[in-house]
């Protein structure tokens, strides 16, 4: 770990054909997980009876087939590359940080909150929405900052503390749609006030996948320059290589944390604000959709790198994009992709163990790498 | 006054019911974090124990082999768990949400046809039926699995602290390197511990299903094997402080309920957020306590 992480600290001194089988390895062991993965899942369904090749043809329909199944596949990603991303940042730190899920939901309430009165005072909708992407961002980001200040400061474990925070974000969002925000016309499913197809945030033009994934792509770009081109992301990935160091040389450990869970929050609270604003247009139990889970597994098969996030979670989002052929035309439960995806993260952990095992990702003299 | 009465008794009940789950979690993982690892997977443990007892009791009728298989179910994550942690460069945290999601999967997945039909349940003892309180008699009717669970706390720091295999547990938790001095395999030590969590955590799961509440469904557990794990923490590692610890958080997951049994429902989902925001508290309280650093295993990972 240690000297990997002194690697990607210091790109400059790696001569090119190092860095050539460095990359073949980050990409190859990822890429073998996930084929012995689908291997395993193979056996798995052969054993309750169910037919593998079916499964990956309708998979593979399911997910890019059409021009359909790919803007629904891309639809699904928009959120997981945010959230995705909400797991990445902190871990370039050295935070395991896996809140995701309530500073989605947080951040889409939030944003359905703030948008009652705006749309009730006819505010024009090219203000509403900045306001209710903003009020999304702060909510996530200083629900996750929460969590980045308590490992800091108290000593607080923030995988527990970020989980423990999630459940009660979740428990917030219902207090208040059942009780003061409720819209009195939602029965069945309590939800606030819909936002109204005007104050709807448009799909990318020519497409049918919305916004959400735009502003994703431009994130996991913005998000990778911070952290490999500047003096903040330098900080912060030598905090997360050796934190005591980072100490000793005066860096504000602390600080560099909680920014970086704020910023974390921020991406989660985004994609709760177009869950809203796209999707459901009022904030309800639906935004309780796992999406803060899967970003963890995207952002482990993508090893923490923003830009890879991107790929993975247009994986991912196939995979969900099939799940409801798949549940139909096999007969198979929905918590199908549970478990698919639950065997990846398994094998993906254990994939970890395999770097710097193979010689042919060696470079010849390696006489000064340990 | 009696309302007060009432609420007091549903707490009670309450608390007895609803730390069950706990108590069993919290001493798995403490076994497991005793001997140096952290297993932060055990709410995956849980749920798949659930689902397993649900549909043992149903299919072969009888409860307690329910609560049998679940603790299998429970012994072979754990054991998985175990064995893929003492590979080089793999993060336990990292493999512990992993398992979460692989064992609520599996659990989720096989559970789809138990969600309906009813399965035997354990029998409650009666502990308070001489009181001739109705409400006291039914707050009082326990399930032996609590029992068994406070037996197996006693017995487990009587053994943590007096017998050579607590000694050697306790030595691969503190320092991996004198444990192998004494020609100790920590690896294997560990292997086992997190298996017996794993079996514990599982039981934890069959209480839920085939006890209170009772039935088989996805919303059945919320993070209660999340939040034995911090309790563990907070109970500073000690099997009977553990007792306690799990009895107050089942107190605090009872008030919304007992508010409930006699009217008040305002400000339920807050009440339901009580254990969450409690054991957050606890966290910070406990996190930076001395005598939690003092008491913490030296290997652990989460404490460092």
């Amino acid at each position: 770990m240690t000297a990997e992480t002194a690697d990607a600290i210091l790109p400059a001194k790696r001569s090119s054909s190092v860095r050539v089988l460095k990359l073949a390895e980050t990409v190859a062991i990822p890429v073998g997980a996930v084929v012995v993965s689908a291997l395993l899942f193979s056996v798995f369904l052969l054993i309750i009876g169910k037919d593998p090749l079916q499964f990956w043809s309708l998979m593979w329909t399911g997910g890019f087939g059409s021009s359909f199944s790919i803007q629904n596949s891309l639809q699904r990603a928009a959120p997981l590359i945010l959230t995705g991303l909400a797991f990445a940042i902190p871990a370039r730190i050295g935070l395991t940080m896996i809140g995701g899920e309530g500073a989605l939901v947080l951040g889409g309430f939030a944003a359905a909150a703030i948008a009652i009165p705006l749309v009730s005072n006819v505010v024009p909708p090219i203000v509403t929405l900045p306001l209710m992407a903003a009020a999304g961002m702060l909510a996530g980001g200083l629900w996750i900052g929460l969590v980045g200040w308590l490992r800091h400061y108290r000593g607080v474990n923030e995988t527990i503390s970020s989980l423990l925070l999630s459940y009660i974000a979740i428990a917030i969002m219902n207090f208040f749609v059942e009780g003061a925000l409720r819209d009195p016309a939602s029965a069945n499913k309590p939800s606030t006030l819909p936002i109204g197809d005007t104050y709807r945030i448009g799909s990318i033009p020519g497409t049918d996948v919305h916004w959400g994934f735009a502003a994703g792509i431009v994130l996991a770009i913005a998000l990778w320059v911070l952290m490999s081109r500047t003096t903040f992301g330098f900080a912060a990935r030598m905090t997360g290589g050796n934190a005591r160091a980072a100490k000793a040389q005066g860096l504000p450990v602390g600080w560099l944390m909680v920014i970086c869970c704020i910023i974390a929050g921020a991406c989660a609270g985004l994609a709760g604000f177009f869950e809203v604003a796209a999707i459901h247009g009022q904030a309800n139990a639906s935004l309780v959709a796992g999406y803060g889970f899967t970003g963890i597994l995207v952002a482990f098969l993508a090893r923490q790198n923003p830009l890879a996030v991107v790929p993975v979670a247009i994986l991912f989002g196939a995979i969900a994009a099939a799940g409801g052929v798949i549940q139909r035309r096999m007969g198979l439960p929905d918590a199908t992709v549970l478990v698919l995806q639950g065997m990846l993260f398994v094998v993906l952990l254990v994939s970890e163990t395999f770097y710097g095992r193979f010689k042919f990702f060696q470079p010849a003299s390696s006489g000064d790498r340990v | 006054m009696d309302q007060l009465v009432t609420v007091l008794i549903a707490m009670l009940g309450g608390a007895i019911r609803v730390s069950t789950p706990f108590m069993f979690v919290a001493l798995g993982e403490t076994l497991t974090e005793k001997s140096g690892r952290i297993n932060l997977g055990l709410e995956g443990n849980l749920v798949l124990g659930a689902m397993v007892a649900y549909a043992t009791s149903y299919l072969t009728g009888s409860p307690w082999l329910g609560v049998l298989a679940a603790g299998s179910s429970g012994l072979v994550l754990g054991a998985l768990h175990g064995y893929i942690c003492k590979l080089p460069k793999v993060n336990d945290i990292a493999i512990g949400i992993a398992f979460m999601s692989f064992g609520t999967g599996l659990a989720f997945f096989f559970g789809k046809p138990f969600i309906q039909p009813s399965a035997p349940q354990l029998d409650a003892i009666h502990l308070g039926d001489w009181t001739g309180n109705p409400a006291l008699a039914q707050a009082l009717q326990v399930n032996p699995l609590f029992f068994v669970g406070i037996i197996v706390a006693i017995a487990m720091w009587w053994a943590l602290k007096n017998t050579k295999w607590g000694l050697i547990v306790r030595m691969a938790g503190d320092s991996a390197a004198s444990a192998k001095a004494m020609g100790v395999s920590v690896d294997l030590v560990r292997f086992l511990a997190t298996a017996a969590g794993g079996f514990m955590a599982g039981i934890g799961g069959a209480f839920l299903s085939l006890s209170y509440p009772g039935i088989w469904s996805q919303g059945l557990s919320s993070g209660q094997g999340l939040m034995a794990v911090a309790l563990v923490i907070f109970a500073r590692w000690d099997p009977i402080r553990a007792i306690f610890a799990a009895l107050l958080f089942g107190a605090a997951g009872a008030i919304g309920p007992s508010l409930q049994s006699i009217g008040i429902t305002q400000g339920y989902y807050f009440f339901n957020a009580a254990p969450y925001i409690l054991t957050l508290v606890i966290l910070v309280l406990s996190a930076g306590s001395k005598a939690s650093a003092r008491e913490a295993p030296g290997e652990l990972s989460i404490t460092k």
